[in-house]
């Protein structure tokens, strides 16, 4: 996995290809009151990758997450979109920038069916006004139900059509989870933010997951930047991997290399005894 | 037919009629409610406050005139034009959704992650505000209200009832223009919010505020919206009040009256705020037709809050109302 980290990108092992650069984080410093969650961090997502960000409990990684996606603005550092400074935003904002996320501890609307929770997630691709809404009237109709469509496109994708009628209230933690991605793709996001994908599901749910994660990468080329504590899931899953701890980066590389990278190993893996 | 049976129908037609009219005050607290988790308690003054202005709008009375007359000493009352009433209710839904931007804009924003209770608070001191200033900016006074729906016995149904059981039921006009506004009303809504674009959001950001800022809804865009509805809702419902009984400031009175429709119906529930009107309507009256004389009448005051505390008792969520259910 050694290749020239050119700035156009490159072929990886298994002939996905990797773009220019999508996002920059330059010198990110975020402080709550008087603690520092992020201490000047910089790394880049590039087109095409799975971007794994990985650390001990309170490194800061669900906090450089929420950077990305506006929900917290840092007080140092740029971040850099599509090749343009982003000026600070709302969450809402970056959303419609084409920034979709799901959420560590699940934040879907649990009175909603999973078909509608699904749909919320083309609202910002939809195109006709409040008045045309409110009076149903041209390009309304033939809009819901091309996102309709889209929308179906998803589920069966992701195999949860025998739920969506259900309200997600009632769906299990393992269901949720999905229907949270379904959402998220549902935006057909050109970066796409996973808080934990697979935080507390049994083996077999979590293989699930990372086929669906693999699966969305490869068939829509989707970017992904992905937190996930199961060390064998990050490294079988990421393109780079970026190491935090306590608020630092201390590791940036493929796999291979943080697997073997002294610094990381002493902080996150452990010390090895050999 | 014995006369009872007959009379209980008639007094049962009424209930129906008068429940319209608290389900119609219910309706722009559930609105609320829903997209934001705020009991707003403005809602009965925002009533008041929209029926002001449309008789203000119609009669062409110049605002804030007694201010303006005793600081200059000046005699000004109206402009001395009438305005059609059609577009006086055009410009008054203008000004509630110009209302609604200044509440997000001054209140809600300021409060966003807030306490309910709090928000609550809130909205107790706007009840406040908005009726001191509705009194400054239209004056104090009973006012008519009149935008030609007609009024009195409807000769139709005295006509047909007659034809049927050889007794006339007594119903008014206004009662049955305000039921098919009030049917009209809540249809248009629930369509709303099941299929456009926004009532999904809406109902999107009344479930998770994370998950809806995620999927790119702006709340502040949808707050704007809420209000505006709830102040359209409030405009409907200060016209059928005020053109039943003037345009004074008990109206805001009638919120209080929302309150157990609300108990029974469901917070959360745009169908259940109209069976709880329909339900406090009707029971009233009969409680007060049946029971009333038995124990010296004037049941009407408080029936309608004993029933709502039974079901605080027996099904805090009320009829339609989500249920409350802790997972452990």
């Amino acid at each position: 996995m050694a290749q020239a980290y050119s700035t156009e990108g490159w072929i990886t092992a298994d002939g996905r290809k990797i773009g220019p650069v999508l996002m920059e984080m330059k010198n990110i410093t975020l402080r709550f009151g008087g603690v520092k969650a992020i201490t000047d961090i910089s790394f880049d997502i590039r087109e095409g990758e799975i971007r794994a960000i990985i650390g001990p409990n309170g490194a800061g990684k669900s906090s450089m997450l929420n950077v990305i996606s506006g929900f917290y603005v840092p007080q140092e550092g740029e971040v850099w979109f599509r090749g343009a400074k982003r000026p600070p935003m709302k969450p809402y904002e970056v959303a419609r920038q084409g920034i979709a996320r799901t959420f560590q501890n699940i934040a879907l609307f649990e009175g909603m069916s999973v078909l509608d929770n699904i749909m919320t997630g083309r609202l910002t691709m939809m195109e006709t006004n409040l008045a045309q809404q409110a009076l149903w009237w041209g390009k309304a109709a033939r809009e819901e139900e091309e996102h309709r469509a889209a929308v179906e496109r998803i589920i069966d994708f992701l195999e949860i059509q025998h739920i969506r009628k259900t309200p997600v209230g009632r769906l299990p933690y393992g269901l949720k989870k999905r229907v949270e991605l379904a959402r998220a793709l549902a935006a057909e996001p050109k970066l796409l933010l996973l808080d934990e994908p697979m935080a507390g599901m049994n083996v077999e749910e979590k293989e699930d997951m990372c086929r669906f994660i693999l699966d969305v990468n490869d068939e829509f080329g989707t970017t992904i930047a992905l937190i996930e504590h199961d060390m064998g899931v990050v490294m079988d899953l990421s393109d780079r991997v970026v190491v935090m701890d306590y608020g630092k980066k201390i590791g940036d590389g493929p796999p291979d290399d943080i697997r073997s990278n002294k610094a990381v190993i002493d902080a996150y893996l452990g010390v090895s005894h050999e | 037919m014995s006369d009872t049976i007959l009379y209980a129908m008639e007094v049962t037609l009424n209930g129906l009629m008068a429940g319209v009219l608290y389900a119609l005050v219910a309706l722009g607290f559930v609105l609320i409610f829903k997209a934001s988790g705020i009991f707003n308690y403005a809602q009965g003054v925002m009533a008041l406050f929209a029926a002001l202005t449309l008789v203000g709008i119609q009669n062409g009375q110049i605002p804030f005139s007694h201010l303006i007359n005793a600081m200059f000493g000046t005699q000004l009352h109206h402009f001395g034009w009438k305005v059609p009433a059609v577009l006086a209710i055009l410009l008054t839904a203008l000004v509630m959704v110009g209302l609604a931007i200044l509440v997000e804009r001054y209140v809600l924003k300021h409060l966003v992650n807030q306490e309910p209770i709090i928000l609550f608070m809130a909205t107790i001191g706007l009840a406040y505000f908005m009726e001191g200033f509705g009194d400054v900016m239209w004056g104090a006074d009973i006012k008519k209200l009149d935008v030609g729906i007609p009024q009195g016995m409807s000769e139709t149904v005295d006509q047909l009832t007659y034809n049927l059981f050889g007794y006339g039921f007594f119903i008014d006009t206004l009662d049955i223009v305000a039921a098919v506004v009030a049917v009209i009303l809540v249809v248009t809504l629930t369509l709303f919010s099941q299929y456009s674009k926004q009532g999904r959001a809406l109902r999107a950001v009344a479930d998770d505020h994370q998950a809806a800022l995620s999927v790119g809804i702006s709340l502040r865009f949808i707050w704007v919206l809420t209000w505006s509805i709830a102040g359209f809702v409030a405009l409907v419902a200060g016209i059928m009040w005020g053109s039943k009984s003037g345009v004074q400031f008990s109206l805001s009175l009638i919120a209080l009256k929302a309150l157990p429709v609300l108990m029974l119906g469901g917070f959360t529930s745009i169908p259940g705020a109209i069976v709880g009107g329909l339900i406090i309507g009707v029971g009233e009256k009969l409680f007060e037709f049946f029971i009333g004389p038995m124990i010296g009448g004037a049941t009407e005051n408080w029936f309608a809050y004993v029933l709502a505390l039974l079901f605080l008792v027996f099904r805090p969520q009320g009829l339609f109302g989500d249920r409350i259910i802790e997972r452990v």
